[in-house]
This record gives structure tokens, sequence and C-alpha cells, in this order.
């Protein structure tokens, strides 16, 4: 960490490379205090048009979030859409998006960190900052969901006078376990990395920023014991949240497997759902990172078409994995022969939502698998924006139809009917406006890019052959 | 109360409901609205499905026209002995009772997930999508045995348990045990053809004991392994699935 800017050399590049070593943002290293300068630069300086789009934010929350919700727990579940046999419709529908939003930032996070991919470590805080907001999303669409929501409290293990405790056969109580688990883990995880960044701002800042680095830089000063217990925090914080990360959308995915339900009593569904997770998670990574890229300052020499790449190349991995479930996920069911699996299976081919299902195919499979595969349009940040759009919408329609869609169809066939959304829609346009109003805001607040890993990595890199291909590597800091 | 142990007083309540009986009059679904203070929907949300009743009557046409027969089943809790909603509710509002086997759900602690009414199999759940006025005079005539649901709250049939209780009390107030015939819901009480027959499946001696070994007997949704403790009884051949 002590290496300064000016001793780095570039590598040797053989002669007849084509490829710009400086393309690498390991291979374009800039002096620190630049850096520094760059990242704080991208926090302070902001536009009119920033603060309109958070006044408008702030507006969509107060109506479509505060006001709906606060008149739905006013009159009751039946301003909403659900009725039986769909109980759960478009609530449960976002918590599960959003826990699939929040897996991408572990997944990039911890596991890329754990592997050593060097590529990962300009983007690494903007996926984790993603996992804490959007877990805030999950948690606020499960709250959403309950019909007496004022008694939340009961689902906490607390001790009380009654000495009634939650029943822990409940897969709901594990998926509330695990969320919680996940969020304050995630939390942390994302915190630790943050602080010497933090230290650094707030070094290089001044007024009431001061005060606020001040009281949460924990008073880091960059001494050699303080990085050897920040490493060894960050490792142990990386390896445990792996597990936590797969457990818990596995504990979200027997929500539903656990159940009796035609659809939804799946052995797949564990990994199913994990895959699932990581595959909207990743494409929400690429829209994030195209956002900071296009709005930010110097956000460019930090997010390059190499990070898209990369992330292009996953997504596309991600994509086979998930078909490949998807498959097992309608054939293992049909090859069963269940009379109710196979009504369902028809309900979701040909019935009134099979346009939905068909959009899901073309959003998860045909769209990354068609574009993906090309290096030179993986290079394109805004080919990929586009690919994160519809990767997300197909897995928003993946649990649509998962939930409500199949909630549809039950085995006593007089109960049947479709389910239509009403005050869900503004619901969730508020969870996504405070999704965004929160990381706008945090934007300006915490440094959207880890400079200490960033140059870190810019220290000690290396070029390591991989077969054919060279990868940009860090020798041995860690 | 032949051949009952007197040393093991918990009951299995069970019923038994003869479709070749019914006759589709719906007054069980009224004297059981009436006996647990079920609300009156209205019209707008009973069309969203939406209707709170705890036993529904649902027909079932055979053959073609002109020559059609009307088929009627009372669809109530089951009361499944390995009940599918019990073990999803993370508060314990979905419970089974030690002392009278059935299958509870507890108003107060009730918090409105809703999973159980997704994972029961016979979908006899109801929800209290609104806080619902009974217009009046009805509203005069709430049960006081029975507590009166607000919005947000899961419910269902449980056996008229306010009545098994009270006969119970009664009878041990006399120093005996609850005699054959004795505890009678409101749905047997209003049944105009004495479709419905409540007893003890626990004596082999009830008349619903002996009934459920009929011939005709059948249990819904059998395969699934719930253990209900109704059963049905139809003549043909093909016991009520979709016939």
């Amino acid at each position: 960490m002590a290496t300064t800017a000016e001793s780095i050399a570039l590598p040797d590049v053989p002669a007849g490379e084509s490829e710009d070593p400086r393309s690498h943002l390991m291979f374009d290293p800039r002096p620190r205090g630049e850096m520094n300068g760059m990242v704080l630069e991208s926090m302070h300086k902001t536009s009119k048009k920033f603060w309109g789009v958070v006044v408008f934010l702030v507006l969509t929350v107060a109506f479509a979030l505060v006001g709906a919700w606060g008149y739905m727990i006013a009159n009751g579940m039946g301003v909403t859409g659900l009725t039986r046999p769909v109980y759960w419709g478009i609530f449960i529908t976002n918590t599960v998006f959003w826990i699939g939003i929040s897996h991408a930032g572990t997944f990039i996070s911890a596991l890329l960190r754990v592997m050593k991919y060097e590529v990962r470590r300009p983007f690494t805080r903007a996926a984790e900052l993603m996992t804490t907001f959007g877990l805030i999303q999950a948690a606020l669409s499960i709250f959403m969901h309950l019909g007496r929501v004022w008694l939340f409290y009961w689902l906490i293990p607390y001790p009380n006078e009654r000495t009634i405790w939650p029943d822990f056969h409940s897969p709901l109580m594990w998926d509330f376990m695990a969320i919680t688990t996940y969020v304050i883990a995630s939390t942390m995880y994302l915190f630790l990395p943050l602080l010497p960044d933090l230290a650094m701002a707030r070094d290089r800042s001044t007024g009431w920023r001061k005060t606020l680095y001040r009281i949460i830089a924990l008073g880091f000063r960059g001494t050699e014991a303080e990085w050897k217990h920040l490493k060894s925090a960050m490792n142990i914080f990386a390896f445990a949240i792996i597990p936590v990360m797969f457990s818990v959308h596995t504990i979200v995915s027997w929500d539903f497997a656990m159940a009796t339900r035609p659809g939804w009593a799946s052995s797949i569904f564990g990994p199913y759902f994990v895959i699932g997770a990581l595959l909207s998670g990743i494409a929400a990574v690429m829209i994030v990172l195209f956002v900071i890229r296009s709005t930010m300052v110097n956000m460019k020499y930090f997010i390059r078409p190499e990070h898209f790449d990369f992330l292009g190349k996953l997504l596309l991995i991600v994509s086979m994995t998930w078909a490949y479930f998807f498959f097992n996920d309608y054939l293992v069911p049909w090859y069963g022969g269940d009379k109710f699996e196979k009504l369902l299976e028809d309900f979701h081919l040909h019935g009134p939502l099979s346009f939905v299902w068909v959009s899901m195919f073309i959003c998860n499979i045909i769209i990354p698998w068609a574009i993906l595969w090309n290096k030179k349009w993986r290079r394109k940040p805004w080919l990929m924006l586009v690919v994160g759009i519809l990767v997300n919408i197909g897995m928003w329609i993946e649990r649509f139809i998962i939930i409500p869609g199949s909630l549809t169809i039950t085995r006593m066939p007089f109960t049947w009917r479709e389910y239509k959304p009403s005050i869900e829609i503004p619901l969730t346009i508020g969870t996504f406006a405070l999704f965004l109003l929160l990381y706008m805001l945090a934007s300006r607040l915490i440094p959207l890019v880890p400079v200490w890993e960033v140059q870190e990595g810019q220290s000690a890199h290396i070029l390591r052959k991989v077969g054919k291909a060279k990868i940009p590597s860090v020798g041995d800091i860690d | 109360m032949s051949g009952l142990n007197s040393e093991n007083p918990a009951p299995i309540w069970g019923m038994v409901i003869d479709q070749d009986l019914c006759m589709g009059c719906q007054a069980c679904v009224t004297a059981c609205a009436m006996e647990n203070n079920v609300a009156f929907v209205g019209d707008a949300d009973v069309s969203l499905g939406r209707s709170m009743q705890w036993i529904h009557i649902e027909r079932f046409w055979s053959g073609q026209y002109p020559a059609v027969s009307t088929g009627f089943q009372p669809i109530l809790c089951q009361q499944c002995g390995n009940a599918p909603c019990e073990p999803v509710c993370p508060v314990y509002a979905s419970v089974h009772s030690e002392s009278e086997q059935i299958n509870l759900q507890v108003y107060n602690r009730c918090v409105g997930t809703r999973y159980c009414g997704n994972n029961c199999p016979y979908q006899v759940r109801v929800f209290n999508w609104r806080d619902w006025v009974r217009p009046a005079p009805l509203n005069n005539q709430f049960n006081p045995d029975v507590t009166v649901r607000r919005r947000g709250i899961m419910e269902k049939c449980m056996f008229c348990i306010q009545r098994i209780r009270r006969v119970e009390d009664t009878a041990h107030s006399e120093n005996r045990h609850v005699r054959e015939g004795e505890v009678v819901p409101a749905c047997a009480q209003a049944c105009p053809a004495y479709a419905i027959t409540f007893g003890r499946l626990d004596d082999p001696e009830s008349r619903v004991s002996k009934l459920a070994k009929d011939g005709r007997a059948y249990i819904l949704l059998e395969d699934l392994g719930t253990l209900p403790r109704i059963t049905y009884l139809k003549g043909d051949s093909n016991h009520g699935n979709n016939g």
C-alpha cells in the first residue's frame, strides 16, 4: 500500500501485442493524490439536474411508497389485487427480486475478492452498496405484504411476558432470520473496505463533511497494525458472507419449495433461485456501472469497457446455468405427469399470461446469448445497459410467474382466479424510487470507487497467463 | 360412550358429509356465518373472490344437456391431522389444539402473512381483506362466544369449538362424559337433510365412526397425506372427482 504511483512502471508489452495495456485500469496508474482528488470531485460535483432528480424521487417515494402504503394500512389489504387463491402477489415478487439484486454485491465483491479477480477492484463498492440498499427494499416489500404490519415484531424472537416465540418450523421464520443476518453481515462488509476511503475523505475535506467522516472513519489512520487488522477482518467477512449469500436465496426459495402448491413443491428451487439471483444481480451491477460512468465525473477512468466485458462474460455463463435449471424446472414436473402440475404448465404456456412467459424466455435466454458472446458488443456500455435492463425485466417476470402465476392454479378447480394487481404498482414504483434515491444520496457521501483498492492493485500488478489470455493479476500483496 | 377409554379424554372430533343427501340449499353456509360472526363482504369484493364463507357449497354438473344432473359438495376446513397450514405460520397463529385435536386459528396472534392460505390444498382459509361492516340490524346479532375479526387476519372453520367447549363444560359440571350427539356444529344443526354428521372418531360406536367406514366414503385429496377429519360419502363411482 505504501508504494507510490511514481514507482509503478508499465509491464513489458511483447511485440505484436495489439491491445494497449493502458486500457486496463490496473496498467493505467495515476498518482495517488490525483486519484483521490478525482474520487472526491465525483462526490462533490453535483448539478441542478441531479438535485432535480432527487426532488422528483423524494416526491415519488412520498406519494407512491409512504402515501400508498399508509392508505393500504388504513384500509386493509383489500386495496391490493390479492385474493384467494393468490394470497401472495407482487409484494413477494418484489421481495425475491430485490434479494436477488442484492446477491450480486456479495457475489462480485466477496467471491471475486477471495478468488483474487483483479478486475473487480473499481466496482466492488458500487455492488456492495446495491446489496445493502436492495435488501432495504426487500425488507420493506415483506412488511408491505403483512396483513397487520404494525405487529411485525412478533416475527422477532424476543423475550416477552407471554413466553411466546416465533415458530421456527416456518420457512418464513427462516427467511426472516436469513435476511436479517444478510442485512447485518452485508452492511458490515460494505463498511470495512470503506474505512480507508473514509479516512482519505476525512483528510481532504472541510466543514460538515470533515465532522461526518471523522466520526464514521472511526479514527483510521493507516498504520501498519490497522491495515493488518482490517485485512484480516475483511478476509474473514469475505469468506463468511459467501455461504450466507448462498443460504439466503436458498431459504427464500424454500418459502415456495416447502409448500404443497403445484408449481412450488420443487426440489430444484434452491440452486435455481441462487442462479436467478446472480443473473439479475450481475445485470443490475451493469446498469449501475453504466449510470455511474455516464453521470458522475471522472468515472470513465475507473469504470472501463473491460469491466463491462468481464461482467458480460459472467452474465453469459450465469444465463446458461439459469437456462439449465429453468429447463429442469419444467421438464421434471412434465415428466412426473402430476395432473395439476400439467395444468399449471399449460396455464403458463397457453394461458392469458403466456406472453409474459415468452418475454421471460426472450429476456433471460435469447437476448444474453445473442449479444454476450461477442467481445466487441460486450465492450459497448450502452448495449450492456440494454442487456442489463432486459435481463432484470426477465428475472422480475420469472418471480412473477412463480409466485402469483403459479398460485392461480390450485387443486380445487373452483377457486382458480387470476391476479390483477392494483395498489401494488405504485408501491413497486415507490421501492424502485427509494432505491435510486438512497443510491444517489450515498454517491454524494461515500466514494463509490474503492480508491485504495484500485491503488493497491495498480501498485502490485502483474500479467498472468491463463491459456492464451493475459489477465492482470496482483502479485502477493495479500 | 361405550368402548371409550375414560383415561384418554382427548377426543378426536370428526365429520361425515353425505353428498347423496346434500341438496345445495346453503342453510349450513348461513348458519355458519351467523354462528361464527363471519363477515358480510359485499358484492364488489365477492366478485374479486374474497367471500368469507367458512363452508361453501360447490356444484358439480355431470352429463350433457338436457340430461344434466347436479352434485353438491360442501367444502369446509378438513381439520387435517397433518395440516399443511400449521408449520408454515411464523407466529403460531395456526396451531393444533391438544385437547380438542382441532386445527385452530388464533386470531389475536395472526399477523397476516397468508402463508397458511397458500399452503392449504383445500383453499378453505379466508382472509379479512378489509374491516367489513355488518349492515343493521344484523350488527346486533353477533355471537358473543366468538371473536369478531378485524382486517389483516386469516380465519377458517374451527368445528364450532365454542359449542364443543360449552358442552364439555356442562358435562364436566355434571361429572360425566360428553354424550354422543351432544355437540352439534351450526352447519350440522341447520342441515335439513341430515347430510352432516358430527361426532367422535375415536369412539368406534359413534355414528360418525360408523358412517366413515361406509362403502361410499372418500377423503378429499387423500394422496396428499393430510389426514383430514372430514369424510365425504358419495354413491356414484367417480367419488366426486369433478363428477
